[in-house]
């Protein structure tokens, strides 16, 4: 695995740091990261993975800031997904039963 | 000659036992393609050196039928031998026996050999081979496992704890090799995980294999939890002998020192490094080109590779190396190679093994990621480690040493012993490009040929300040040295530290930013 002069014919690839640009090879990890993304107050994502144990409102409904949208029923516990602004419900994109992993959209408000 | 019926009885019950869960058992385990763990013991240690202990330790457990169910050694081998001549103290779990499942014997067993390798101050491996707690033992099951860890902890930077994962390694029982110095992993072989593929499915409905969640490979690139991968478990007894010799015995001692030998000709010192600060090269070449031997031995090959660490030896004493790694990532400093060189540090702190530091690297990543993941608490931690470590520490400033990377890397500022740096050094706050960019924006805006203006003001700067003179001329590098020169410069170095002594004000602890 080691014990060689740097193979010339390496996959190399530029990194820009403080504006120069490094020949170099670029990690997996680099090259698969996310771009960043600012949250949206809209979307309600499942915070923890769980399943989906009941949904509380409907699509259409009127909601205020700290209502029950739905419980999540994750690591032994019934958690309340609260409502964070005041809306309507726009769209619900799971249903009871569903299992989901973190940061699976659960429900947009509009 | 005749034998005693007590002798005769006595050999009677040993090979009962050594048989640990029977033929069938055995069989399985081979079909994993694993070795039983005597077998184990046996291929690690020197010839006829084991002497094991508590050979006859059953489990008194009651419930659910326990009291009906018999079980060898209650799963796991203890004792002591030597690797190389040198005294180790090794457990060893046996799959064979109840899936080497942690009851409180067991237990008690690994605590024993724990408290015999920390009294005696001599290192302690352990074979890892269980499927978990024994279930039916209850809560002495979980007290078996705090006593481990806790034993873990009160040993660390005492006497040195290698891991070696030689089948499954789930659930609380990881946490005993993650409080361990160094964790050996085999390709297939190895699963370590807190919660198993089957848990996934039920709660998420995702499905993952043991492999792909938790295999040797997912903890040598990945995770970083692992510090060796190998492709069997002959390869890893070799690597773990061979680290064996690397480290002393414990932090009261220094390692044994080796026949000295040259580096290897083919490992041309003046031909590795490119004039060009963008261009990569790998910096192990520059290691070997050092080292007794060319022989280095790289720990975490696999994982944040643009950072490299390890050990080889400087006129037969064993140094740790970190450098950085231009040819993956440009070198720069993150949150994974800060954590990875960051512990490492550390080691070689508590073990009185001097560290040599090749700088060459543009400063920290940049990037949203990066920020988010905590690269200012991470990246403290290699500051922190520096700072704090009184062993002897040389730096070798090969190339760039930009910015807080600069300082970060075994700088003057500190305490590095010895600074040396290559004519082909840049010592400063960023790159050229970068510098003259911020430094003469307006002579570049306003000029009528931009383009012409940064190259001639990139240039300026080049010459001014890419280069080690200016922090020469301050003495916060001790010597401007030929790459030829820089073997003898390191030997004569280590040479008049080895009795360094410096105090530390008193304290309990420090608070390392983790």
């Amino acid at each position: 695995m080691n014990g060689t002069i740097m193979n010339k014919n390496d996959k190399l690839g530029f990194l820009n740091i403080d504006t120069s640009l490094y020949q170099t090879r670029i990690s997996n990890k680099f090259q698969n990261r996310k771009p960043y993304q600012p949250a949206d107050p809209r979307i309600i994502l499942s915070f923890i993975p769980g399943t989906v144990l009941d949904i509380l409102v409907k699509p259409g409904q009127n909601v205020s800031r700290g209502d029950d949208l739905m419980i999540l029923d994750a690591m032994k516990m019934q958690n309340k997904l609260k409502c964070n602004m005041d809306g309507k419900v726009k769209s619900i994109a799971v249903k009871k039963g569903d299992k989901v992993s973190k940061g699976t959209v659960l429900l947009e408000l509009e | 000659m005749p034998v005693n019926k007590k002798i005769r009885e006595l050999q009677e019950k040993r090979e009962k036992i050594l048989l640990g869960g029977g033929e069938q058992a055995i069989e399985k385990q081979k079909a994993m393609g694993k070795r039983t763990a005597r077998e184990r013991i046996m291929a690690l240690l020197d010839e006829n050196s084991f002497n094991e202990y508590d050979l006859f330790v059953e489990h008194d457990a009651r419930d659910f039928d326990m009291d009906k169910k018999s079980l060898p050694s209650d799963g796991v081998i203890i004792g002591s031998g030597t690797i190389y001549g040198a005294p180790v103290a090794i457990f060893a779990q046996d799959f064979t026996v109840a899936g080497g499942s942690l009851g409180l014997m067991h237990s008690r067993k690994i605590t024993k050999i724990m408290d015999h390798a920390l009294k005696m101050r001599m290192p302690l491996i352990g074979i890892n081979d269980s499927g978990g707690a024994r279930i039916q033992e209850g809560v002495n099951s979980l007290a078996g496992y705090g006593e481990i860890f806790f034993r873990n902890t009160i040993s660390s930077g005492v006497i040195p704890q290698l891991s070696v994962i030689l089948g499954p390694c789930a659930g609380g029982a990881v946490y005993s090799p993650a409080l361990t110095d160094f964790v050996f992993v085999v390709d297939n072989i190895s699963k370590m995980f807190i919660t198993g593929p089957e848990v996934i499915k039920t709660v998420l409905g995702e499905e993952i294999s043991m492999e792909d969640l938790g295999g040797a490979r997912v903890h040598s690139e990945i995770t970083g939890n692992a510090h060796f991968f190998a492709l069997s478990e002959e390869e890893c007894f070799d690597q773990i002998k061979k680290l064996i010799t690397f480290i002393p015995w414990n932090n009261g001692q220094k390692a044994r020192m080796f026949e000295p030998g040259e580096p290897k000709p083919e490992y041309d010192i003046n031909k590795i490094v490119p004039e060009d600060p963008t261009l990569p090269y790998d910096v192990k070449d520059v290691i070997r080109a050092i080292v007794d031997n060319s022989d280095f031995f790289e720990i975490m090959e696999l994982y944040a590779k643009n950072i490299v660490i390890g050990f080889g030896r400087m006129g037969g004493r064993t140094t740790g190396f970190v450098a950085n790694q231009p040819l993956e990532m440009a070198g720069v400093l993150d949150v994974d190679s800060s954590d990875k060189a960051a512990r490492f540090i550390r080691y070689c702190d508590a073990f009185n093994i001097p560290i040599i530091t090749l700088v060459d690297l543009p400063g920290y990543m940049p990037g949203v990621d990066q920020e988010h993941a905590g690269v200012i608490r991470h990246g403290a931690k290699v500051l922190y480690a520096y700072s704090e470590a009184t062993v002897p520490k040389l730096t070798v400033i090969l190339r760039k040493a930009y910015g807080g990377g600069y300082i970060a890397m075994s700088s003057r500022h500190l305490r590095a012993d010895f600074v040396f740096a290559w004519p082909s050094a840049e010592i400063a706050v960023m790159g050229p490009e970068g510098a003259a960019n911020i430094i003469f924006r307006k002579e570049i805006l306003s000029s009528a040929d931009p383009d012409g203006m940064r190259k001639q003001k990139v240039e300026e700067y080049k010459t001014k300040f890419a280069n080690p003179y200016v922090a020469a001329s301050r003495g916060y590098v001790d010597a401007v040295i030929e790459p030829s020169e820089t073997r003898k410069f390191l030997m004569h170095s280590i040479e008049v530290s080895e009795n360094k002594d410096v105090s530390m004000p008193h304290k309990k602890h420090g608070l390392p930013p983790f």
